[in-house]
């Protein structure tokens, strides 16, 4: 099920519009507010929901996550850093909040300089393999990394 | 010009109560339009739900002190300042538009009712220029530069887009042509001319309320009330705290915060309001 937009709430800014992969949040010609043109196609990815200033965007989620009548809101602070969530079931004895760090350092600090990188020899634009594939999978080190060749196990359940 | 009564010279052909008579018309025509729209829109029985439903979710009563409280605080930050917006070029624009309406309306009236024959009106005069002139400034910035549909879509500034468009085109030319009016007072045909396209496109603003995004200025006040309405009872529309990141009680309830970001965080800058949305 989609989203929907708070028409109070809104101001037309147009970053929902900019955010969506779908291409579907547009913002009406008449009322100049943001309104989801084609509900079918929206897979609830919440990128509108949590790039809009005003907390406009709003879910209505399947039931197969929760009861149909539950509230999932989330507000995304990126001067803080954070992104919090509150899940309300539809007769109010489930409320939870959850709060996350979602960047550790300022946004734009840490932008690869891919210009600054040297040049890639002639053996490597012969090679098939990308640029700084190899770095990146460690093909270079002999082998691809696994769990076991750097001593580590798989354990059971959620952990950190 | 600016001192020039400009309503002292039309009264000379048209009576100051046929004047007047159009003000108390246009009055009506706004009220009308209002009406209709919030019936239409359903906009005053939604917000009455919508207060039924956070006073449900209500974590606490607000006195009548605290409502006055907010009530205040919208009035100072919404209204009188436009605070809600978030890009400052829509907010200075919105806030020249207005001033620049409420001064133009305002001195028409009283320029029409007190001082209609009186070539000198004292202060009244240089408002209402100024007024106009501040209504033009702030509306041409918004239909050439602001606009979502030339500043995102593509649209090219001259493409009018109906009712979207109205209200901004009704406030830009009623301004433009009230200036040019008052400008060549004395020049004949082309006065005459300027007259009446300042009398029909002001009544195409106040008599397309219905139809236009003029009700704005009555339901726009009444959400932001009800946003901080939500925010000092704890309903929150069902939107998560406003946390404090620095709060110890904040950090022992979730312990990623201090492990990831420490103890007193640091101000992560804009992230995606780095740039304005208009990559679409």
């Amino acid at each position: 099920m989609p989203t929907f937009v708070y028409m109070t709430r809104c101001d037309g800014c147009g970053h929902c519009v900019d955010i969506c992969p779908s291409d579907i949040m547009h913002i009406d010609k008449v009322t100049r507010r943001a309104y989801n043109i084609e509900p079918n196609m929206c897979w609830e990815c919440y990128s509108c929901v949590k790039a809009c200033p005003h907390q406009a965007i709003d879910v209505r989620g399947y039931a197969d996550f929760a009861p149909l009548g539950h509230s999932v809101r989330v507000k995304r602070d990126e001067e803080k850093g954070v992104i919090a969530w509150r899940i309300k079931f539809r007769n109010g004895k489930k409320d939870m909040d959850l709060l996350a760090p979602i960047t550790t350092k300022p946004w734009g600090t840490c932008i690869p300089q891919l210009g600054d990188a040297s040049a890639p020899t002639q053996e490597q634009r012969d090679s098939q393999l990308l640029f700084n594939e190899p770095k990146y999978i460690r093909m270079d080190e002999g082998d691809i990394h696994t769990l076991e060749s750097n001593g580590l196990t798989m354990k059971e359940g959620v952990y950190y | 010009m600016f001192s020039a009564n400009p309503f002292s010279e039309l009264s000379a052909i048209i009576s100051p109560e046929i004047m007047q008579g159009y003000i108390v018309l246009m009055v009506i025509l706004v009220i009308v339009g209002t009406v209709l729209d919030m019936m239409h829109k359903k906009s005053a029985e939604y917000f009455f739900e919508n207060a039924k439903r956070a006073q449900k979710d209500a974590k606490r009563v607000l006195s009548t002190g605290k409502k006055a409280s907010l009530a205040v605080q919208t009035v100072a930050g919404e209204v009188l300042t436009s605070s809600e917006f978030k890009s400052t070029r829509r907010r200075i624009s919105h806030l020249l538009t207005m001033y620049g309406f409420v001064f133009f309306v305002v001195s028409t009236a009283v320029l029409i009712f007190g001082y209609a024959t009186q070539a000198n009106a004292g202060i009244w005069p240089a408002l209402w220029h100024l007024g106009a002139l501040s209504l033009a400034i702030g509306g041409y910035w918004f239909w050439f530069a602001i606009r979502v549909d030339v500043a995102s879509e593509g649209v090219k500034w001259y493409n009018f887009n109906g009712r979207g468009d109205i209200f901004i085109v009704g406030l830009v030319s009623t301004a433009t042509f009230a200036l040019l009016w008052s400008a060549t007072m004395g020049a004949g045909a082309l006065n005459t001319l300027f007259f009446v396209l300042f009398i029909a496109c002001a009544t195409v603003l106040f008599g397309s309320v219905y139809w236009s995004k003029f009700a704005h200025m009555f339901f726009k006040p009444a959400a932001a009330y009800q946003k901080k309405c939500i925010k000092a009872d704890g309903s929150r529309e069902n939107l998560p705290d406003d946390y404090d990141l620095t709060d110890p009680s904040v950090q022992q309830r979730f312990p990623d915060i201090p492990e990831y970001l420490g103890m007193n965080p640091p101000n992560m800058g804009l992230g995606i309001n780095r740039e304005p949305p208009r990559h679409y």
